[in-house]
């Protein structure tokens, strides 16, 4: 899973986009469709009785609402490529990365991968009552690092952080982060493992410039190790500093497949408008 | 440099890549060519345990976490795990012990002991079948965020409750040394009866968090469903005895003692306090209680297995 260039196909330099030799195919997704249910809006835990008598009531379907986020999309990704997402809000960008990831199932069609992708999602493990170094702990595991590597890299983790720039964080409990030091924390944890395919989901938008700076250095970094980096992000300036190429999302469906600063120039018009 | 695959939308922009002896290939035979995988597909049963045997160091971690997280905004912090037990045996003592007498035929001395193992000993799997229950409704997050063998998230839960339950056999032990019940080795019976019980609870979790992904209502009745099933399995009272005076059928009598739940009480409760006699057992209880760990933890493993893919879609 893990050998880069099986076929001997030079690795390209970082900024560059374009890999000479064979394209070899990484993410394939095959007209996919992906709805999701929802229970009616208002079920809360509440008393015991309460929902005896919804049980009671219930009746087959009522209250379940399908919400067709992604309605038959088909790309393929390559190697070497770094592929922005752009949409509007609602566009079933995320959606879509969680189906290459595998966490959504597809109700139709099919999502073929190289190894398996992960989704720069650390923070969905990770508890806000824990301390900081716990929770490198912790969403390390998640991830799927084995502890001995997970202390290994630990230093370089907190280092790249700056959670202990303005003294001892790492050792109190993540409730205690500002917002910026949380979020700076989850990407450092989720930047620390290598990855096959790796999809990030507006992790760029959170922490001050010059962390946003070392951000972008990582993803570049990552890009080189990975097969195939995907970006969703609502900032078109990070879109152009990492992408080569660029889906653009409207209503679930793909409108646009190209060269990021023609589809880029293309959702600028539009969204001005 | 990138292609639009062949069969998207007209609106893509064309592009100028190289010809590729790739064009005419659907999607699926170019996913085969480059030894492409389906993405989120269910490994096969074996591949699925190996992988979820790899994860073990995040079970674990993950079930501590959970247990610690619990406390840490409380002044006495982990010191709650023995006292939330204590003050709970302490007041079914005041109720049933002081208020209703109801240690009449038993004497105090062996009936607080019988009663907080029934409790401590039913709550381990009580909660277990609660955690399970929204084990993977209750973490959609996790689930849809990471990818890891969905099986992690009950057993972590079940595990979770094993330490607590460890917590309360601490409690436990004070009550018996403070009712005048010496250890002896029949207490190391305990070990295979906690491991036969965590087996079982770990099943029943996994059964239920399968269950609860489809239907998240089961959240709202499995409180019920549990609180009719301890008062079936004898945590407060002799269950032969109460069924005895009641005029039971012998086959209810049967069927009752024989449910998970008592088995696992019971044995616990012979094995550590002295008066409790072999007579409260029903026959064959060790193969019973080997015969619900079996059944639950392998069959439950594979009923969860068998959905792994639709986990996650709500």
């Amino acid at each position: 899973m893990a050998e880069q260039n099986p076929t001997g196909a030079p690795e390209a330099p970082a900024p560059s986009p374009v890999p000479s030799g064979p394209r070899i195919p990484t993410v394939i997704a095959d007209d996919v469709h992906i709805v999701y249910r929802v229970y009616g809006g208002s079920t809360g835990r509440g008393s015991a009785t309460a929902a005896l008598n919804r049980l009671v009531r219930r009746t087959p379907g009522a209250g379940v609402r399908e919400v067709h986020a992604v309605k038959g999309v088909s790309f393929t990704a390559y190697r070497g490529e770094a592929i922005g997402l752009i949409g509007s809000n609602g566009s079933g960008k995320s959606t879509l990365l969680k189906a290459i990831a595998g966490l959504l199932p597809a109700e139709r069609g099919k999502v073929y991968t190289d190894g398996q992708p992960s989704l720069l999602g650390v923070n969905a493990a990770m508890m806000n009552d824990l301390t900081g170094e716990k929770n490198v702990m912790l969403g390390g595991l998640a991830m799927g690092m084995s502890r001995e590597q997970i202390r290994e890299r630990y230093q370089g983790i907190v280092d790249f952080s700056g959670i202990n720039e303005k003294g001892d964080f790492i050792t109190l409990p993540m409730r205690t982060y500002s917002s910026g030091m949380a979020a700076r924390l989850r990407f450092s944890i989720a930047a620390a493992k290598d990855h096959d395919v790796l999809m990030i989901d507006e992790a760029l938008a959170t922490g001050d410039r010059s962390f946003q700076k070392r951000s972008e250095a990582r993803i570049r970094e990552l890009r080189k190790e990975a097969g195939t980096v995907f970006l969703v992000s609502h900032n078109n300036r990070s879109i152009r500093d990492t992408c080569d190429r660029v889906l653009w999302l409207e209503h679930g469906q793909l409108l646009m497949d190209g060269p990021t600063e023609e589809v880029v120039r293309a959702y600028e018009k539009e969204t001005a408008r | 440099m990138s292609t639009v695959s062949e069969t998207t939308h007209d609106s893509a922009v064309a592009m100028s890549a190289p010809p590729s002896p790739d064009d005419g290939l659907s999607a699926a035979e170019l996913a085969k060519k480059y030894g492409l995988a389906v993405s989120g597909a269910r490994p096969p049963l074996g591949e699925y345990a190996r992988q979820l045997w790899a994860r073990r160091h995040f079970i674990l971690a993950f079930s501590r976490a959970k247990l610690t997280a619990q406390y840490s905004k409380a002044k006495l912090g982990q010191v709650w795990q023995v006292a939330t037990p204590l003050l709970n045996a302490t007041v079914y003592f005041l109720i049933f012990g002081l208020l209703m007498q109801q240690s009449k035929g038993m004497g105090i001395k062996t009936y607080i002991p019988f009663l907080v193992t029934g409790i401590f000993v039913f709550t381990f799997t009580q909660s277990s079948a609660m955690a399970g229950v929204r084990a993977i409704s209750g973490n959609l997050g996790l689930v849809r965020a990471l990818h890891f063998p969905r099986a992690a998230l009950p057993i972590s839960f079940a595990l979770q409750q094993l330490q607590q339950l460890l917590y309360s056999m601490v409690v436990l032990f004070l009550f018996l040394l403070g009712f005048g019940h010496m250890p002896s080795l029949s207490w190391l019976l305990i070990v295979p009866v906690l491991v036969f019980q965590f087996c079982f609870n770990t099943g029943l979790a996994m059964v239920l968090a399968r269950a609860g992904s489809k239907t998240p209502d089961l959240a709202q009745l499995l409180p019920f469903v549990t609180r009719t099933w301890m008062y079936a399995s004898g945590v407060m009272y002799s269950l032969v005895d109460a069924l005895e005076k009641a005029k039971a059928p012998g086959w209810v009598v049967d069927v009752l003692s024989a449910n998970p739940a008592a088995v696992y009480i019971d044995l616990m409760r012979w094995s550590l306090i002295e008066n409790h006699s072999r007579i409260h057992l029903p026959p064959h209880v060790w193969s019973l209680a080997l015969g619900w760990a079996l059944v639950f933890g392998v069959g439950g493993f594979v009923y969860f297995w068998k959905a792994e893919e639709q986990y996650g879609r709500g």
